[in-house]
């Protein structure tokens, strides 16, 4: 089993944002999750990345209990995610924000830095060259030497892209990666996912355009109020009754 | 290639000032002023690590620079020790409080931080104001030596106290322009920016919150220890919130987040003081609106302001050249007079 939660559960108060969640990934493939406003989509999203600590369950990586890591440790494991906004350093160019997502891998220190050692310039670097890297595959070549303040909001989500495959992930968390952008750039976002499992990466992402999900995904999880109603590929949560009055609310064929 | 030719030109052109400055003046109260100024911008680079490169304001920068002096003076004053082992001494007396402050001050966040560390630089002064015995309370500590000199330097004049300054001034942009152009001045950043981004980058927030905080105290500390020389006498207002204010101003006007910004902001707010004096404390009638209008307009002060134009007018470049490569391309045979495109170009 690649990842895999365990009757997963997050309270905040009185109110459970994530109930009782058991959900496994499928390895190398394009993961979904889908749900209305408040399901609690973003909530799973932070413990597994270990943002928030689960209330109950456990969160199983490689057979390993990752739930009560710091995300930090998480990430080093080789999980990595993007938020719904991400804050660049809007002073400095996209190549030196994304260098920094090659951090954990490195180990040059203050002094390190302060005496400009052989290590440090080894790992200065190897950063750079990983944030060239992941660029390119983001296809974001052309804008890396602009600063992040001239980027449009599509180039934006790349850089997220960029950050998260920085960190040298086995798997990344996607959420709501087309929020905010046109439907032609959308597509380009579906291609990047899809070359990112080209490239033996699994992918889980949160998206609310149900067109691109059932194009994209291979598995699809649904949550409700905090609980998963459903499970299975495109065609079967089309099918799903459950999934069609609660969730699409009787116009599944919109 | 230009900008960085640019810089270092006028960085060396600063350098080379500094040096001649002394010669070019021979009024010693102006050169007296000009040496705290050095003085006042080690503490606000150590304060512009912390607050402007990582995100975290504290309050308690003057209580650190108080740490400094007093540590000095004491260990000169009254344990007797040679000077430059107490110089050290002070730096990792100042350094490790700094390490106990900040494993719990970094607990909090924001406004939280800036709050209790503002406490914690006030119970600082409180120590130092009522503990007679070890600090001379409100008289202070007097005599103070001067920096002990080495084989034929010594440090007994005032223009040679400039020179040891400015040195140590020159060792802090140093080091703090090689830890901002580095992973990690770029971890600092990134914490600043989202410190839950920052985390699930792999990066231990916590373990570099508290080596910036130290770093910080350093520098509040060692430009303690060099006004502890300088001067030659200390009392507890050295630690007051109003030094901690100073140094704020300082690093806002300049530029919070820059690496010039310390050194323009002390300049000019000393230059500004100093001409002001008349006025005495109705200055502050002027600072204060001025402060506010530059923050609404300027947040990130004058460098930050100049920055901002640099990035705006490369913008505006870069988009005439797209819009002109774009109707290059729309009509290229149109508009196919050669010589036109040359005019262009
Ligand atoms: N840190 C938090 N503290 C309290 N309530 C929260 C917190 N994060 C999310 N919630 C609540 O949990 C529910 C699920 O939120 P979220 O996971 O963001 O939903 P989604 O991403 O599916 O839109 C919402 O009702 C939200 O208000
Ligand atoms: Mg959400």
């Amino acid at each position: 089993m690649f990842l895999k939660t365990k009757e997963l559960t997050k309270k905040f108060g009185g109110l459970i944002a994530v109930n009782d969640v058991s959900f496994s990934l499928e390895k190398g493939k394009i993961n979904a999750i889908i749900g209305p406003n408040g399901a609690g989509k973003s909530t799973f999203f932070n413990l597994v990345s270990g943002s928030h600590t689960p209330t109950s369950g456990q969160v199983i990586f490689k057979d390993q209990n990752i739930t009560k890591l710091p995300p930090n440790k998480i990430a080093e494991l080789g999980i990595a995610r993007t938020f719904q906004t991400t804050n660049l350093f809007e002073q400095s160019t996209v190549l030196d924000n994304v260098k920094v997502g090659h951090r954990l891998r490195t180990n040059s220190t203050l002094l390190d830095a302060v005496l400009r050692t052989k290590r440090f310039k080894k790992e200065e670097r190897k950063c750079r060259e990983k944030a060239i890297e992941v660029l390119d595959f983001v296809g974001l070549t052309d804008v890396s030497d602009q600063l992040a303040a001239n980027i449009t909001q599509e180039e934006k989500k790349r850089v997220a892209f960029a950050l998260a495959l920085a960190t040298d992930p086995e798997v990344v968390f996607l959420d709501e990666p087309a929020a905010g952008i046109n439907p032609d750039e959308t597509e380009g976002l579906a291609e990047l996912m899809k070359k990112m499992v080209d490239r033996g990466i699994t992918v889980c992402l949160i998206e609310h355009k149900m067109q691109m999900i059932m194009k994209l995904a291979d598995k699809i999880m649904v949550l409700n109020y905090g609980e998963k109603i459903a499970e299975g590929t495109p065609e079967e949560i089309m099918n799903n009754q459950m999934v069609i009055e609660a969730y699409l609310g009787g116009s599944a064929s919109a | 290639m230009a900008a960085l030719l640019n810089r270092r030109t006028v960085i060396s052109g600063f350098i080379l000032l500094a040096l001649v400055f002394p010669f070019l003046t021979k009024n010693s109260y102006v050169l007296h002023i000009l040496t705290l100024a050095f003085i006042w911008m080690i503490a606000v680079y150590g304060l512009n690590l912390l607050a402007g490169y990582t995100g975290y304001l504290s309050l308690a920068h003057a209580g650190f620079f108080a740490i400094g002096a007093y540590s000095l003076g004491i260990l000169t004053v009254k344990v007797g020790m040679n000077y430059w082992l107490a110089f050290l001494s002070s730096l990792i007396i100042t350094c490790i409080l700094g390490l106990l402050i900040g494993l719990i001050a970094l607990r909090t966040k924001e406004h939280f931080f800036a709050i209790y560390t503002l406490c914690v630089g006030y119970i600082i002064y409180l120590v130092i104001d009522k503990w007679d015995g070890l600090t001379g309370g409100v008289r202070g500590l007097i005599g103070i030596p001067v920096p002990a000199g080495f084989g034929p330097l010594s440090f007994e004049k005032p223009l040679s106290q400039y020179y040891l300054i400015l040195f140590f001034l020159l060792l802090t942009v140093l080091m703090v322009y090689r830890i901002v152009h580095s992973l990690s001045g770029r971890t600092f950043i990134a914490i600043r920016n989202s410190e839950e981004l920052a985390k699930t980058l792999g990066i231990a927030t916590m373990k570099n919150k508290l080596m910036v905080f130290v770093l910080s105290t350093l520098f509040a500390g060692l430009a303690g220890v060099l006004y502890a020389s300088f001067i030659r006498f200390i009392g507890p207002d050295i630690g007051y919130i109003t030094i901690t204010f100073d140094l704020l101003m300082y690093l806002l006007v300049g530029g919070i987040g820059t690496l010039a910004g310390p050194i323009v902001g002390t300049l000019l707010i000393v230059w500004v003081s100093q001409s002001l004096q008349f006025l005495q404390d109705y200055r502050m009638l002027i600072f204060g609106p001025l402060l506010t209008l530059l923050i609404i307009f300027y947040p990130r002060g004058i460098i930050g302001a100049f920055y901002e134009w640099k990035i705006k007018r490369q913008e505006k470049k870069r988009m005439r050249a797209l819009i002109k490569n774009h109707k290059d391309a729309e009509f290229p045979t149109a508009n196919s007079v050669p010589d036109k495109k040359v005019k262009e170009g």
